[in-house]
């Protein structure tokens, strides 16, 4: 054996530990498709509240029927944009996972969807619980989500990219300013999950995937 | 000091290598992933494991998911001691060269 067979062999192992610890396949186009669904989500809400302040306006008093049906809207509207955004960034990951010969569901991507599960169940339950205490706790929603959102990234950070964690301590901050703006959770939202998102989005793609490299 | 004198035989096959730096980073990993992971046959990969197994470097756990069997690998601390000093004899080997 000589020093290069040695060198390759150090690498193999540094190649093995990274692959097996950690799941890289997850793309940067993921997060631009995401952050662009999350600003159209964006923006439909927007329209549908300045309607209802419109609306509110001209009644010249509060109707709890508008309202209701402004919260149901929003709700069901930012289901649907999770989904989206969701099999937008499946499918850019499975992309480049076939690409790259690896396959998407492995022990790391095990991990890095139970890391994950664990803070996102915990927040969208305690979201159901603020919304079901029916206590005008609504500003709270916009901000708890950003919150739990940063903790499962910073938490899951530890089995993908290590980058996901700036973007994770991102969010925790954004949610955080959030709770001394309350009600601007619209825009927070736009920030955090669109904003942010095609930034990481461009910066992780620019980063791993511009160049062609098989990691 | 001879540099190589540290350098484990047993390493010196690329599976048992993959399976040695796979269980250094990772808690436990069952024997499907490994052959994911290292792109080796069932028996291929099973004879290596054996053969580490029996030299005291991996924990052989065997669980049931359901019905179907699922075998868990774990590093001893035997193990990891001794494919620390390959590594770092590997180094020091390249060190010696330069």
């Amino acid at each position: 054996m000589d020093q290069r067979e040695h060198l390759q062999t150090l690498s193999d192992i540094k190649k093995m530990m990274e692959r097996s610890s950690r799941f890289i396949s997850l793309s940067g186009l993921s997060g631009v498709s995401a952050g662009i669904t999350a600003i159209i989500g964006a923006v439909i809400a927007y329209s549908w509240m300045h309607d209802y302040y419109a609306q509110w306006d001209a009644n010249g008093a509060f109707s709890l029927q508008a309202f209701n049906s402004l919260r149901l809207r929003l709700i069901s509207l930012a289901g649907i944009v999770l989904v989206i955004a969701l099999a937008g960034g499946m499918y850019f990951t499975w992309r480049r996972a076939r690409k790259n010969g690896l396959s998407i569901w492995d022990a790391t991507a095990r991990k890095v969807v139970v890391n994950m599960a664990i803070p996102l169940a915990t927040g969208g339950a305690f979201i159901a619980a603020l919304l079901y205490n029916d206590n005008h706790l609504e500003p709270l929603v916009a901000p708890t989500c950003l919150v739990f959102y940063g903790l499962a990234l910073v938490n899951t950070s530890k089995y993908t990219l290590s980058d996901v964690k700036y973007l994770g301590i991102a969010e925790i901050i954004l949610g955080l300013l959030n709770m001394f703006l309350l009600r601007k959770g619209i825009y927070f939202w736009t920030l955090g999950f669109g904003v942010l998102h095609i930034l990481y989005g461009i910066i992780m793609w620019w980063k791993y995937e511009r160049t062609g490299t098989k990691d | 000091m001879n540099p190589i004198g540290n350098l484990n035989k047993i390493f010196e096959s690329r599976i048992r290598l993959g399976v040695m730096s796979i269980l250094m980073v990772n808690e436990e990993i069952n024997f499907n992933d490994l052959k994911q992971m290292l792109e080796v046959t069932d028996g291929n990969l099973a004879s290596h494991l054996n053969t580490l197994e029996e030299n005291g470097f991996l924990k052989v756990h065997k669980g049931f998911i359901g019905r179907k069997t699922n075998t868990t690998y774990s590093i001893t601390k035997a193990g990891e001691k001794a494919f620390k000093s390959h590594l770092a004899a590997l180094e020091e080997m390249l060190k010696f060269m330069q």
